[in-house]
């Protein structure tokens, strides 16, 4: 701006001295305010369109405020003994246990395939997409689907869980593969190191907090969708025996029980993942 | 001194290695899971899946009974995470080292956002189902309660990440605690808010179509309903609408996102 040009005023200054114009209007400001725009507007038209079929809200809601409050306050054992639901919980563990190291030794070749450092970008991209479309899918689906081929059972359970863990686990694992220091690969290569040397010798060892803190990280997500596919679909563990007390049985204090078990070992997963998370950062 | 370095360094690994197949092993007898049948699942369910698992003509005329269902579904899952949103805000405000009034709630809500986290969705929604039946709202509170133990967490961290300097900046000037709130924490985390919320109405899709097989409602009872039917090209179409509107809507928020931040 030349110093010749005349101050421009604007008549908001004008008129209204006492208010400055804090607030700026940019791209990032603006595309905020839309989302949110747009968000509220689905949440209150989706209220409209619900499905309700005559339901009263009001006592709805509070019946469902008793109930969990039955839940939490009275639990108790009738269909099943304290030593049957320490091993359904020892059983959804181990579902969950063996769909995250499934996942994450097939994740693990993949992702070497789909860090863009250790291959090239068509590969990577290729790769990157079909991880995406098989996240994509619910996991609940894969298992349904895997049942079909191979029975209700752990089996489609396994399998089908190990895909989403496959899909999850490919995109962090190469996320962190693809932040190794260039330097780390090239002076290998400078060796004459090949490919596979390169892999153990440099990229697993730099990488291997980040991939041990995902990996469990993974094992807790694993734990719950255990429970939810025991009640979908069928997979045996407490995730069953909670379907059967809610849904078959109407015994929702049993649901209590089972609950507080889920809870138990879902609280101790975290503490463990926050401290594997907080120890590998230092 | 270096072959004793590269012997534990093998060791170890051989360790480690020898645990992670006892427990494999462990794991597979508790759950009667058989590796060799679940490596030949994989083919037959391929094989399979070309042969019977695609939509064909005839299928073709569900395809406006599921995207209504669709319809639903996308507006419950954003509606939950919306709502659930705003009372994880409050809470997350109540619980941050940085904005929190009293000790006592800080413990309270972060104690009640731990509740609603670690219980799974599956849990709530048959809780839910006795009162709610199978309609929408089932599915729109079990959602509701597991993205708001999310959000809460992610929001306390996002605001704890924020800093305590335009806090600290703001109570000398002597602002009261609302305008502190809208002035300081708002602008400072509203991106990385917004981010959470579009990831949290990703989940919630995949999520409900786990909560619609357990109640009955949305595209996962309209998928339940062909699965079992045993019209399984009715249900691929299901998967394929389910697919292209997750992928939709993660090309839509990352785009949001590019532009946010």
């Amino acid at each position: 701006m030349s110093m010749k040009e005349p101050p421009r005023i604007s008549p908001a200054m004008t008129s209204a001295p006492a208010m400055i114009k804090t607030k700026k209007l940019t791209k990032s400001n603006i595309v905020i305010r839309t989302t949110m725009t747009v968000l509220a507007l689905l949440t209150i038209y989706g209220f409209f369109t619900f499905n309700n079929q005559n339901l009263k809200f009001w006592p709805s809601l509070m019946a469902t405020f008793a109930n969990f409050k039955t839940v939490f306050i009275q639990p108790h054992f009738n269909h099943f003994t304290f030593s049957q639901a320490v091993e359904g919980v020892t059983v959804t563990l181990a579902l969950g246990l063996l769909t995250t190291i499934v996942g994450a030794v097939v994740a693990f070749f993949l992702s070497l395939l789909a860090a863009e450092n250790l291959t090239n970008k068509t590969t990577s991209n290729i790769v990157k997409t079909i991880v995406a479309i098989i996240r994509a899918v619910p996991t609940v689906l894969w298992v349904l689907i895997f049942a079909i081929a191979a029975g209700l059972g752990s089996v489609a359970a396994v399998i089908g869980m190990s895909f989403h863990s496959i899909s999850y686990l490919t995109k962090a694992y190469s996320e962190s593969f693809e932040e190794i220091d260039e330097g780390a690969i090239e002076a290998l290569k400078a060796t004459g190191a090949g490919w596979w040397q390169i892999v153990f010798q440099s990229i697993v060892p730099n990488a291997l907090t980040s991939l041990i803190s995902w990996t469990f990280m993974r094992f807790e997500v694993n734990f719950g969708v255990a429970v939810a596919m025991g009640a979908a679909a069928g997979a045996g563990g407490i995730g069953y025996e909670m379907f059967m007390a809610g849904a078959f049985y109407f015994d929702i204090r049993e649901m209590g029980t089972i609950t507080y078990f889920i809870l138990a070992i879902a609280i101790v997963l975290e503490i463990l993942s926050t401290q594997i998370k907080a120890r590998i950062r230092i | 001194m270096s072959q004793t370095y590269f012997l534990t360094k093998r060791l170890r690994s051989l360790v480690v290695l020898g645990v992670i197949v006892l427990v494999c092993f462990g794991s597979s007898v508790l759950t009667q899971f058989n590796l060799s049948q679940g490596i030949a699942a994989i083919p037959k369910a391929i094989v399979w899946g070309f042969s019977n698992f695609y939509p064909t003509a005839d299928s073709l005329a569900y395809l406006s009974d599921i995207w209504a269902k669709m319809q639903e579904t996308l507006l419950v899952s954003i509606a939950a995470a919306v709502v659930a949103a705003i009372f994880a805000f409050i809470f997350a405000i109540l619980g941050s080292r940085i904005t929190k009034v009293s000790n006592f709630l800080a413990v309270l809500s972060r104690a009640f956002a731990n509740l609603s986290r670690n219980i799974d969705v599956s849990v709530w929604s048959i809780v839910l189902l006795l009162t709610f039946g199978q309609t929408s709202l089932t599915g729109f509170f079990a959602l509701f309660i597991a993205s708001f133990g999310f959000l809460t967490r992610a929001f306390m961290e996002t605001i704890d990440e924020s800093g305590t300097d335009p806090v600290e900046a703001l109570k000398s000037a002597g602002a009261g605690y609302v305008p502190t709130i809208f002035q300081a924490v708002v602008p400072s985390s509203i991106s990385q808010i917004m981010s959470w919320i579009l990831f949290m109405i990703e989940t919630n899709i995949r999520a409900a179509t786990l909560v619609g097989i357990l109640t009955g409602s949305g595209i996962g009872y309209i998928f339940d309903l062909y699965y079992k039917r045993m019209d399984y090209h009715a249900a691929s179409l299901v998967v394929v609408v389910i697919v292209i509107s997750i992928l939709l809507i993660e090309q839509l928020s990352n785009y949001v996102r590019r532009a946010m931040l």
